[in-house]
């Protein structure tokens, strides 16, 4: 890397201009702002805009909302990313299975969540959702359970989310895990199958080591994706009931494009930054310590 | 190598600059007989019908309109007047008045409407006109009305005993038990926790103004305001109107028709909704009845649409033409046509179709008696506080006062810019 020419740099010039201008610039800029406190007054007259230094943080840190939105955020992830990733894991391994029929087309059906439209699919999701009519509440029903109001009751909306997100995302996580499961050598299993390993054991002890590296990436990515929860609470509750789905971003957004106030919101997107960047970076040591052991 | 680096990197940077400003000179706006007008949602769609006969009539002006989304509209309208790209002539929901007032956007239109023969204030609903009034000067010109009021099943009603809708609270709530006895498994009211409107109208009511000192801090520890919440959380608390949201996942219109409940608070746009949607058998088993007050008849919330010409327009006289236009009688009642919106003037109602309406003329009623909510650019933020301060009430987790001390204090650091701003002005 020290020993690149001059020449390498040229190469790689115009790629990190656009970076600098399109990304570095902007995040600096953003930072700037979340020590003032922009908003509508001071985009009518600079003279309005108050340099606050840390206020936004501490403001932030004391709104109770703020902390119901970042206690939502984490009930999202520590639910869903599980979910997800077995979810994703379980079809993988159907769809793998040499008993598996149709392979293609139930790839494929698996996979078309992912690929439509959010706010389309979030419109039959509230119809199968819905308390009176909804499809779950039917089947619930057939095994004696009273209806539940899914999207109205402030206990089940989170959960309500959860479902229709891991719904929606699964099918990419389980193609990356099914090109995995493909690359793994036959003759491991054989030699396990000859030693005498239950396909319990062969799960354990072959198929979770070979895909740990795989696993590993695709918890980060999910991890990191499902902290930016904002589209499903967007489409499916706007926040309600009793800003029981408000997430961080959604949070952001509200402050900063539905009341612009810019400067507060910049705050919330750094606070939101430095959490994903912590819980990745711990993700990332695990994951090279387990791989590494 | 650094040095290569930062050459390169002027060179680009060189480059957007000049991308830039060229994207810069095509954005510019000079043309003073052509009007940008920029309207939203429906009434987006449909303006464009009204545009040909005023092209007729005003030889030389052209008309450009623009149609935005309306969940789209407040931003984009913040993003062009930051990048300096208004319209001349805007369609703005009267609630986002002061807000563009706050941000020096708007032409005041005082002495166009004192010079005009079209338009006459004495003709408007006087709640709404008076949303267009900021701190003594006029910046709008209403286009058309939205009030809430009661829609009901008058055939269910009728089943409960009574004949004629409630116009007191007492009445109301006295039908709503009457309801509750009565007809088992039907909701008395329906009154949607998604919007603020039908608490803020209730509030409206009382002669206590929702903030005080000029707006600088919240006003929701007055007896009014705790009158008003308390009779709206009553109806939930007392089961006549149910708490979750599931009316509005599922279909309003249908559970309406099927008689789930029998009072719905709701807006205009529903008499063209119920009209379309019920099963003609249904036809004549609702209507609908102006808001009860405390005692007798009360307000309601003065809502709706106000024509703006922007303060940075090239084209400020075709726009006031335009607006005149636009605020014609006639014109109003075609509008009213093609679109169900209300029109904001008396003259307008006088004749067919606005005057047999038999659903209209409660609404006509009504808008004798509508109340401005606040004039401060906070105002959404401040409402949308007062919702979901009501949502929690509703739901048992806060009691009246403790409510009204949190949406006091929500209230009084959302107005703490407000307070700086008006002291700095005021300071010399």
């Amino acid at each position: 890397m020290s020993r690149a020419s001059p020449a390498a740099w040229w190469f790689v010039a115009p790629a990190l201009v656009v970076i600098a201008v399109f990304f570095v610039l902007p995040v600096l800029a953003g930072l700037a702002l979340s020590f003032t406190d922009f908003d509508l007054y001071a985009l009518a007259d600079v003279g309005n805009l108050r340099l606050v230094g840390l206020r936004n943080y501490l403001r932030l840190l004391q709104d109770p909302l703020f902390w119901q939105a970042l206690g939502n955020t984490f009930y999202f992830v520590v639910v869903g990313v599980p979910l997800s990733i077995g979810a994703s894991l379980g079809a993988a391994l159907l769809l793998h299975s040499p008993l598996a029929r149709f392979k293609g087309f139930f790839r494929t059906a698996l996979f078309t969540p992912v690929v439509t439209t959010l706010v389309a699919v979030a419109v039959i999701w509230r119809y199968l959702l819905s308390t009176r009519y909804g499809m779950l509440n039917y089947v619930l029903a057939a095994v004696g359970i009273p209806p539940v109001d899914w999207l109205g009751d402030p206990h089940w909306a989170m959960p309500a989310i959860i479902l229709f997100a891991v719904w929606k995302s699964f099918g990419y996580n389980m193609v990356i895990l099914l090109a995995g499961l493909t690359s793994i050598p036959q003759d491991l299993y054989e030699a396990a199958r000859v030693d005498g390993a239950s396909a319990a054991s062969r799960f354990r002890h072959v198929t979770l080591p070979m895909l740990g590296p795989i696993l590993a990436m695709v918890a980060i990515l999910t991890i990191a994706g499902y902290f930016q929860l904002f589209a499903e609470p967007y489409v499916m509750t706007q926040g309600g009931p009793l800003q029981s789905t408000v997430s961080v971003l959604y949070f952001m957004y509200e402050e900063g494009f539905k009341w612009w106030n810019l400067g507060s919101a910049s705050a919330v997107a750094f606070l939101l930054f430095l959490l994903i960047f912590a819980v990745t970076a711990v993700q990332a040591r695990l994951a090279r310590r387990s791989v590494a052991a | 190598m650094l040095r290569g680096w930062l050459r390169a990197g002027s060179r680009w940077l060189l480059l957007a600059a000049l991308v830039g400003a060229v994207a810069g000179c095509s954005a510019r706006h000079d043309d003073p007989n052509v009007v940008r007008f920029w309207a939203m949602g429906r009434e987006g769609e449909v303006v464009a019908a009204l545009v040909p006969e005023f092209e007729r009539t005003h030889p030389g002006i052209r008309v450009d309109v623009q149609q935005l989304p309306w969940s789209a509209a407040h931003e984009k309208l913040l993003t062009a007047f930051a990048g300096g790209s208004t319209p001349d002539l805007c369609q703005l929901g009267n609630t986002w008045v002061p807000e563009f007032v706050a941000l020096h956007a708007l032409e005041p239109l005082d002495a166009s409407v004192a010079a005009s023969s079209t338009i006459q204030p004495a003709d408007y609903f006087g709640g709404i006109w008076q949303t267009n009034r900021v701190d003594g000067a006029l910046f709008g010109v209403p286009w058309y009305v939205d009030t809430r009021l009661l829609f009901y099943r008058s055939d269910l009603l009728a089943e409960a005993g009574y004949t004629t809708p409630p116009r007191s609270w007492t009445e109301w709530t006295a039908m709503l038990d009457a309801i509750k006895q009565r007809l088992p498994g039907r909701y008395g009211i329906v009154l949607p926790v998604n919007e603020f409107e039908p608490l803020v109208a209730l509030a409206l009511q009382q002669d206590d103004p929702l903030l005080r000192d000029g707006g600088r801090f919240g006003n929701f520890r007055s007896g009014g305001f705790a009158r008003a919440l308390r009779f709206y959380a009553g109806m939930f608390a007392a089961g006549y109107a149910p708490a979750t949201r599931d009316a509005d996942v599922s279909n309003i219109w249908n559970e309406f028709g099927r008689g789930h409940f029998v009072f719905y608070v709701s807006g205009p746009w529903n008499i063209g909704e119920l009209s379309r949607r019920l099963p003609k058998d249904l036809e004549d088993s609702w209507a609908t009845a102006p808001l009860p007050g405390p005692s007798g008849p009360g307000a309601s919330i003065a809502g709706g649409s106000s024509l703006v010409v922007f303060h940075a327009s090239r084209a400020k006289r075709a726009a006031w033409q335009l607006l005149e236009y636009l605020s014609q009688p006639d014109v109003q009642r075609r509008f009213h046509a093609l679109t169900g919106d209300l029109p904001p003037r008396r003259s307008a109602w006088r004749d067919a179709p606005l005057a047999d309406d038999v659903h209209a003329r409660a609404f006509r009623e009504q808008l004798e008696r509508v109340e401005a909510t606040p004039r401060v650019p906070e105002w959404e933020r401040i409402a949308n506080e007062i919702r979901l301060v009501a949502e929690r009430v509703v739901h048992g987790e806060l009691t009246i006062e403790q409510a009204q001390q949190a949406l006091d204090a929500r209230t009084d650091r959302i107005l703490e810019k407000r307070r700086a701003v008006l002291a700095r002005a005021s300071a010399p």
